[in-house]
């Protein structure tokens, strides 16, 4: 069945369009063999992620499973998933020490 | 399983024949450059190194000198020398020489400036040209294949289909008795404790935590957020968000076989199987390492749509992304976006790099190869110039 987004693991809370999506489209949000429903709250570009779930600030974002990040703001489920609203734990020589 | 290649002296076999000609500094690059584009056959290594560095660094330009000469797909080699350099010409002849092809010498400032310097190499590369020119392919195991897995402006694709694609394919060959290395330190960050639960021991997999740790710190030791370098701007347009993100789809052409040994930068790995080298993510450092490790073959996976090739090495382009492969077809092989409009499946898709990739050594030329985009080298240096 042809999906418009993908969720790579369960546990995950960003998923990514594999289209572009508009805004309060309603798409097919495939994960493994199952696919359900899901409304984005705005334009998802080709390749962006958006959260599937309510992330609160500071929460660890997760993709394949891993922590990619974590949020630097709340991001409401159907929000586009990006640099403005998560930040990078690695390679902060900004932070001054090393955090994992 | 054989591919048809070039079996050497010393018993290694290339995929390509051609007579390299190659800079042992950065002042020699305008006659190796000129000397190149007078005879067919010729592939020049050109780079920005060679002088005015610290011991450290002059010793890796020697050894990647002394790789990318011994590499199988060169039948012979001339080195072009500006004569003052620090780099040690005599030294890396000699190395080069050990595996049993010619190699040449042109010393500009001996023999009097760069025009006389191209008119003696190009008679030289002529005639080694043409000695090359008699050797044939034969059948070879594939099990003699070194591929080198690479990354390159990737976007969200790249892990979805490419990627892990790629992992299925270097399996392949890992299984028929071949030897993968994986580059690409900088994009470990984040994927780290997955890679070393793939090492064949403990051992192995604290020295790729170590390797990781150290291209950190140095990044971080310029005090800023590494995000805009890594990921790249191309790759946050793509949708990559955090390097973390960028490495887990990254490691997953890497496959599942186990990683048997780490390595420094550019050296020959010593063991078949998966194996890491120490290198940054960047196109002309990364695929200059492989060749200098003893790469015959490199498969380059895309997003965004890298062209960059390799002057001696084929490099074979895999994008998953579908409006690259129409943008884009001047420079990509393979094109695995079905896998993501699930239309093939990943083992289907990796099958068909692996079949792709014998095909390239056996003779198909790449995209790179055709275009003559494959100007992307230079050697990774990790002190100052001085």
């Amino acid at each position: 069945m042809p999906i418009d987004a993908i969720i790579i693991k369960e546990q995950d809370n960003v998923a990514t369009a594999l289209r572009n999506i508009q805004p309060n489209e309603e798409i097919t949000l495939g994960m493994g063999d199952e696919a359900k429903p899901f409304v984005v709250q705005e334009f998802i570009s080709y390749g962006h992620k958006f959260s599937v779930k309510d992330i609160a600030l500071g929460e660890n974002i997760l993709k394949y499973g891993e922590v990619i990040g974590r949020a630097t703001q709340e991001i409401p489920a159907g929000a586009h998933a990006h640099i403005h609203n998560i930040e990078s734990l690695r390679g902060r020589g900004d932070l001054g020490t090393r955090e994992s | 399983m054989e591919f048809n290649g070039y079996r050497r002296s010393n018993g290694i076999v290339g995929t390509r024949n051609y007579v390299g000609i190659l800079s042992i500094v950065v002042c020699a690059n305008e006659v190796t450059d000129a000397i190149s584009r007078q005879v067919q056959g010729a592939a020049p290594f050109m780079h920005q190194q060679g002088c005015c560095q610290t011991p450290v660094d002059i010793k890796r330009v020697n050894e990647t000198l002394i790789g990318l000469g011994s590499n199988p797909n060169l039948a012979s080699v001339l080195l072009v020398s500006l004569g003052c350099e620090s780099t040690d010409l005599n030294d890396v002849a000699k190395a080069i020489s050990k595996t049993g092809k010619r190699v040449e010498t042109v010393v500009i400032q001996d023999v009097g400036g760069g025009t006389r310097s191209i008119a003696a190499g190009v008679l030289l590369v002529q005639d080694m040209v043409q000695e090359a020119s008699n050797i044939k392919r034969v059948p070879c195991p594939v099990s003699e294949l070194v591929l080198g897995l690479k990354c390159g402006s990737s976007d969200t694709t790249s892990g979805l289909a490419p990627n892990p694609a790629l992992g299925i394919a270097s399996d392949l060959l890992i299984e028929a008795g071949g030897t993968s290395i994986l580059g690409e330190v900088t994009e470990f960050i984040g994927a780290e404790h997955l890679l070393a639960q793939h090492a064949k021991d403990p051992q192995i997999g604290q020295e790729i935590i170590g390797l990781v740790k150290r291209m950190e710190d140095r990044a971080k030791s310029v005090g800023a957020d590494i995000r805009g370098g890594q990921p790249t701007g191309g790759n946050i347009k793509g949708g990559l968000t955090t390097i973390e993100e960028k490495s887990l789809g990254a490691i997953a052409k890497a496959g599942n076989a186990p990683i048997q040994a780490v390595y420094e930068y550019g050296v020959v790995p010593r063991v078949k199987g998966l194996v890491v080298m120490d290198s940054p993510g960047r196109e002309p450092e990364i695929l200059t390492g492989l060749a200098a490790a003893g790469c015959n073959v490199i498969a380059f996976t895309t997003g965004r749509g890298a062209p960059q090739g390799f002057p001696f090495v084929p490099v074979v382009k895999i994008t998953g992304n579908r409006v690259t492969w129409n943008k884009l077809r001047d420079h990509m092989d393979v094109d695995v976006s079905a896998v993501i409009e699930g239309k093939e499946s990943l083992p289907e898709a990796g099958k068909r790099i692996f079949r792709e990739m014998l095909a390239v050594c056996s003779g198909r030329l790449t995209k790179a190869e055709i275009s003559g985009y494959n100007k992307a080298m230079d050697i990774y240096m990790v002190g100052p110039v001085i």
